[in-house]
């Protein structure tokens, strides 16, 4: 079924199945614009754990088994699985057939988001989870990060009972997608290499990806961060006295910006980390960017351990007890 | 048609609005709302980011006025200004030396302070000054030397960004940090506890004179940032709920503080007004926000001015100055 953008099928797919206070699992940290989604049919988001190598099944298994037992209804599990939004990190094959078969003797479907799957850098992502499980999964395509945002055309893949509930409510909600578009997609598609547009799009991507990982090694060797296959972001984390959400005010001050980590969870976790965006900048922007970024982190270190073991005394001294000078003497 | 004369002298202005600062958007809504009130006045009007094309294009459009609205440094530190004042335009606003001066918070207050005006008592502190003597000891002797609640300020800064009210003086090292990262001078100042006013001066020719004040009240009992900027976060009362003697003594302060800093045509002066109805200086912006929502265009409708109007006439006094 073709839609509004993969953000109409998640808005979709969430209205079909989510009563309020239903769970849904999502990866931690996750998309913002499905979160946002998620908030607003009043799920109950839960973040599963994830490594270098995505969502970690064991953590998936645990979560299953607290939430079963504490009663809760889980719908879904909304995963991005190739070049995560905003991780950066891509699962592996081994995992995602671990994850579905957990799924499965759970009943828990799994929504399938995969809008940067094409845009790999060294080799191709494992195959879709969707391709081997046309039962249990409903997959997620988008001609946003491949041809242009701007069309808002994306499609959904649905196990069949699901697919005619999807049109059905897709035609209330907004009749028809843009079908100009759909036209010019079509149109493009037939008409030119868009297979070596998407060659372009990956190397480019790639160097952009190598520039900022090779600035952050540089400029902030002591920080860390994921190293993406593909897709646009890198995941960064901070040292715990920082608060990136604090901080962003003051990196667009140096001319720099992110997006804070708090805005990928529902729990407010995430001060440590920032999504840093490598698609748009060109690689030297992408270093002064970095440049910046340092000045801004290492500048609050320093003032943080400056400040570090002050620990003022209350109650204050009255004056008479004053052995210092008075600070306007300094 | 009704749109009123305006004279031979002001037929353009260029509004600059945007820049790239933490303002941006305030700036870009002040500017269009600027340009929007002119034009209805009659008036043609050019509304420009600044860039690095700006000064070549202003040397050779030559505007009759140029109308800074661009807050934050840059707009209000006086660089820009100093700049405007070497093209030889006539521009809106406080000149170059005074907006400097204005803008750096302890200087502010040291020449109101000078005009008799009250201030809260304070000390100003470099970052150096925390390196060269040990955090601990500097922070431990302003504890001691200003008792709690206090407010802790970048010395240059808009829009509330990096300041903390510190009613425990456990919390006087992060809110210290919070500043420093905005301004490597920090100023660690009493906090009068009071009605907080906005008071906006205007100057068209006649001497200034003071807005009726606006009185803030944000929810969250800080007008910080998020306050000053979303709907429904802060209440405003214009004019403010103080008795007459109270508000002509504010008014007064306000129109004191922008004379003694030789700041001309217009700004809007903060000030906290305490139980004894004494007004306390706080700062002034040189460019105050203009947006819709903004508290000086509150206090002008308020008062019965036409925005257009007095643009206009603001601008036309700029002209006058600079013949002069
Ligand atoms: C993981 C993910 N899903 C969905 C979307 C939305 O895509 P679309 O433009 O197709 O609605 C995005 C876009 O940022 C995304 O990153």
């Amino acid at each position: 079924m073709v839609t509004t953008g993969s953000q109409q099928a998640l808005d979709l797919v969430t209205r079909l199945f989510i009563n309020p206070g239903d769970v849904v699992l999502a990866e931690s940290p996750s998309y913002v614009g499905a979160l946002g989604v998620f908030r607003a049919y009043q799920a109950d988001v839960v973040h599963v754990a994830m490594d270098a190598e995505g969502l970690i099944p064991e953590s998936l298994r645990e979560t299953i088994t607290t939430l079963e037992a504490a009663g809760k209804p889980i719908k879904f599990l909304y995963t991005i699985p190739n070049f995560h939004n905003p991780a950066g990190v891509t699962l592996s094959w081994g995992r995602r057939l671990e994850i579905l078969d957990i799924c499965r003797s759970h009943g828990i479907l799994v929504l399938e988001d995969n809008p940067y799957g094409l845009l790999y850098f060294d080799q191709p992502a494992p195959q879709a989870m969707r391709s081997v499980d046309d039962e249990g999964v409903i997959y997620l395509g988008s001609f946003s990060k491949t041809l242009a945002p701007g069309f808002r055309v994306g499609w959904a893949l649905a196990p069949h009972a699901i697919r005619e509930k999807l049109i059905l409510a897709n035609e209330s909600a907004t009749l028809s997608p843009n079908s100009f578009g759909q036209f010019v997609i079509t149109e493009y598609l037939d008409q030119t290499d868009w297979k070596g547009q998407i060659d372009t799009f990956r190397h480019l991507y790639a160097e952009r990806r190598d520039a900022m990982l090779s600035a952050l090694g540089e400029y902030l060797p002591k920080l860390s961060w994921t190293k993406p296959e593909g897709g646009f972001f890198v995941w960064v984390t901070l040292p715990d006295e920082l608060d990136s959400k604090a901080m962003l005010p003051r990196a667009v001050k140096e001319l720099v910006a992110y997006t804070p980590g708090t805005a990928f969870y529902s729990d407010g976790q995430g001060k440590q980390n920032m999504r840093l965006s490598f698609c748009y900048p060109t690689p030297e922007s992408i270093r002064t960017g970095i440049a910046r970024l340092a000045t801004v982190i290492n500048g609050e270190i320093d003032l943080l351990q400056t400040f570090s073991g002050a620990n003022l005394t209350t109650p204050i001294p009255t004056r008479s007890s004053v052995t210092t000078p008075p600070p306007n003497t300094l | 048609m009704t749109t009123p004369l305006v004279p031979e002298s002001l037929r353009t202005v260029t509004v600059l609005a945007g820049g790239i600062s933490h303002e941006r958007d305030v700036s870009l809504r002040s500017g269009r709302r600027v340009a929007d009130s002119l034009t209805a006045h009659g008036i043609s009007v050019e509304l420009r980011d600044p860039d690095a094309t700006l000064l070549g294009h202003l040397s050779e459009t030559r505007p009759d006025v140029i109308w800074p609205a661009l807050h934050g440094a840059s707009g209000e530190d006086g660089a820009l200004r100093g700049v405007l004042e070497a093209l030889d335009i006539p521009f809106v606003g406080s000149r170059a030396t005074a907006a400097r001066l204005a803008w750096d918070k302890p200087t502010a207050k040291a020449l109101v302070a000078r005009a008799g005006i009250h201030t809260p008592r304070s000390v100003t502190l470099s970052h150096d000054a925390f390196r060269e003597l040990g955090a601990v000891s500097v922070l431990q002797a302003i504890a001691d030397e200003h008792p709690v609640p206090l407010v802790v300020k970048p010395a240059r800064g808009g829009s509330a960004q990096g300041v903390t009210v510190v009613d425990d003086i456990a919390g006087l090292p992060r809110a210290m940090v919070d500043a420093y990262t905005y301004c490597e001078d920090v100023l660690v100042e009493q906090k009068i506890v009071g009605t907080e006013v906005a008071i906006g001066v205007i100057d068209t020719g006649d001497g200034p004179i003071a807005l009726p004040a606006v009185e803030i009240v944000p929810r969250s009992g800080f007008y910080g940032f998020e306050a000053r900027y979303n709907a429904g976060e802060t209440r405003f009362f214009t004019p403010a709920r103080l008795d007459d003697t109270v508000a002509a003594a504010a008014a007064a302060a306000a129109v004191a503080a922008h004379t003694a800093l030789g700041l001309r045509h217009l700004s809007r002066v903060d000030l906290i007004i305490d139980a004894a109805g004494t007004a306390w200086f706080l700062e002034v912006n040189v460019l105050p926000g203009l947006t819709e929502t903004s508290l000086v265009p509150l206090a002008l409708e308020a008062a019965g001015y036409d925005l257009g109007w007095l643009y206009a006439e603001l601008a036309q006094k700029a002209i006058t100055d600079h013949r002069a």
